[in-house]
């Protein structure tokens, strides 16, 4: 009865703005990128349509390939980092003791704040005159004149901002990893016990086995996130030295906005949508294996 | 979930024999340690970005600076206020902004989640599906092209088109915790209202939304931290400065005055005003956020 055939019509009904709302602001937004991508448009002029070309441009852009090679190596740089880090901090504070619970709380609390914000904070701790970073390894005696962090040499700058972003977003893993550990049965942990493992041996041939669902889930959303940087790059070095600290994303933004390139930047953004589009079907495939 | 974890087991070594005593004794206050420094990482940062906001203008001019202010000086808060178009402005963008995206996300889940744990909609996995199709294209990619339409739309530099997008961005995560809540609500309570004479309305109103209050707490949450938090969406919507967003402002104030060098005083009470809201409600609702991320990034 309450299942009956108008009902039908009623569910579609409570589900209309939904799909209103994707409709308008994800399908047809992408539908339409894909078109103007095929078009020249500098939103002064009218669209022209180019074919291919700037699909074409973009494989002979220079500037599009150092960003796509650098974001690539920042995410091969930092996700090791944020997922053996949140690992062992995961085991080290699974067991629910208050100061385990304290050490969770505190080391989680950086992911709730913004990006901006945290960006912010750390291109003020890194400033060389002004910042406290230099300060503090002044007074340590490590350095002996002000270190300029940001902005001047592509190592250091990429290294200055992955401990800012381990900082603000380790506590994301931890977290999901401290609940995978969490649900391995205690009896499978105790049966390793009485066959005499050691600690190590448990954690590397019982919880991380029993775990691993979560670990390709949390490496995968973490390295999506990575391929997408931006905040952080554009707060604290603006792409210096010459661009080469540039994302994709930046990169994009750069041509679709202050140059007014929309059809160019339509072709890139759908570029970068195919490539991230490999990881998330791998996060989907990956996610609907878990369950916790 | 197992309240009897991995953890507890270690614990047991103790009673295991001499040598695991020693080595158990040893590895709690390893570990204690190590949680202490940790906990030191994840909090230093912060605290003095926060205790550097009260520092007088002179101290703030001081190179190299100090670790600490020498009394509690508002100065910093006093330009903030009057930064550009002022604080009060700003703060009405950001607040005003992240209630709009509160409201729309609910209006717009709370409906679906109920209409797909409850009724028989034709194709059904497939609406859910192109309802997550949020989650297989970057929002980033997509800014270009919204922009395009906001432009036309007139919802540049508004509340509500800023609002759209961080609706947008959260709204895969928003509908997945709602169905899993409106599906864990049992089935005996709305059907026994249905037999009261209830429509799908009033089943609605009366029987579920007590019963998903979590989810609605959860989903406002992340909502709220989400708009609150967002750059690169208002970067690109919100080019006037009288529709600045906080985290907009806090970049003017880095971008705009790089050449007499950046305002510190501004750039870390600003900061301190952005974390403020986010860390509160992350305290309060700790429970709330904690639940929601692991069931949203798991199920």
């Amino acid at each position: 009865m309450y299942y009956a055939k108008r009902n039908r019509l009623i569910g579609l009904a409570y589900l209309a703005p939904a799909i209103v709302f994707v409709s308008l602001f994800t399908a047809y937004p992408f539908l339409q990128m894909v078109w103007v991508s095929f078009n020249n448009w500098s939103l002064i002029e009218p669209p022209r349509p180019v074919g291919l070309d700037n699909f074409t441009r973009a494989f002979t852009d220079r500037q599009f390939w150092t960003s796509l090679g650098y974001t690539l190596k920042y995410t091969l740089l930092i996700t090791p980092i944020l997922m053996l880090a949140g690992y062992l901090l995961a085991l080290l504070t699974a067991r629910n003791t208050p100061i385990n619970r304290l050490t969770r709380t505190l080391v989680f609390m950086p992911v709730v704040i913004g990006l901006g914000a945290s960006s912010l904070l750390w291109y003020w701790l890194y400033s060389p005159r002004f910042g406290l970073v230099n300060r503090f390894l002044e007074d340590l005696g490590v350095i002996r004149q002000p270190v300029v962090w940001l902005g001047t040499d592509t190592d250091l700058s990429t290294w200055a901002i992955i401990l800012s972003v381990v900082w603000k977003v380790l506590g994301f893993g931890m977290i999901l990893f401290v609940a995978a550990i969490q649900a391995v049965p205690a009896e499978v942990s105790e049966a390793a016990m009485v066959d005499g493992a050691t600690a190590w041996q448990r954690a590397w041939r019982v919880i991380v086995p029993l775990t691993m669902p979560t670990i390709l889930l949390v490496t995968l959303v973490s390295m999506i996130g990575s391929l997408l940087a931006f905040d952080q790059f554009f707060l604290m070095t603006a792409g210096q030295p010459r661009n080469l600290t540039a994302t994709a994303v930046f990169y994009v933004y750069l041509n679709s906005f202050p140059y007014l390139k929309l059809g160019y930047g339509a072709a890139l953004s759908l570029i970068l949508a195919v490539l991230i589009l490999f990881f998330t079907v791998a996060q989907v495939v990956v996610t609907r294996r878990v369950r916790m | 979930m197992s309240a009897y974890g991995y953890a507890e087991l270690r614990s047991q070594r103790r009673v295991t024999g001499a040598l695991g005593v020693i080595w158990s004794r040893r590895t709690t206050f390893v570990a204690g340690v190590v949680c202490t420094a940790l906990c030191a990482f994840a909090i230093t940062p912060v605290a003095l970005t926060v205790l550097s906001s009260f520092k007088s203008q002179g101290e703030e001019a001081t190179s190299p600076p100090a670790y600490l202010p020498r009394g509690l000086d508002l100065e910093s808060y006093q330009r903030l206020w009057n930064f550009q178009l002022g604080l009060p402005t700003y703060i009405f963008n950001s607040l005003g902004t992240a209630f709009l995206a509160i409201t729309l996300a609910l209006a717009v889940t709370i409906p679906a989640g109920y209409a797909l744990a409850r009724f028989p909609v034709p194709r059904k996995e497939a609406w859910f599906v192109f309802l997550l199709l949020g989650l297989i294209i970057p929002y980033q990619a997509l800014l270009t092209p919204i922009f395009l339409m906001f432009a036309q739309l007139n919802l540049t530099n508004t509340l509500l088109g800023l609002a759209i997008i961080h609706t947008h961005i959260q709204l895969p995560f928003s509908l997945y915790v709602m169905r899993n809540s409106f599906e864990a609500v049992p089935r005996e309570l709305d059907e026994a209202a249905v037999v009261d004479g209830a429509n799908s309305w009033q089943v609605l109103t009366r029987v579920f939304l007590p019963s998903v209050r979590p989810a609605i707490i959860t989903v406002a949450l992340f909502s709220f931290i989400t708009s609150w938090n967002e750059f690169l969406g208002a970067l690109v919507m919100m080019n006037r400065g009288s529709s600045f967003t906080l985290p907009l402002v806090l970049w003017s104030n880095r971008a705009t005055t790089t050449i007499g060098g950046t305002d510190w005083g501004v750039l870390q009470a600003g900061v301190t005003i952005s974390i403020v809201p986010c860390v509160l409600f992350y305290l309060l609702l700790q429970r709330y956020y904690v639940s929601g991320l692991t069931s949203g990034a798991i199920k």
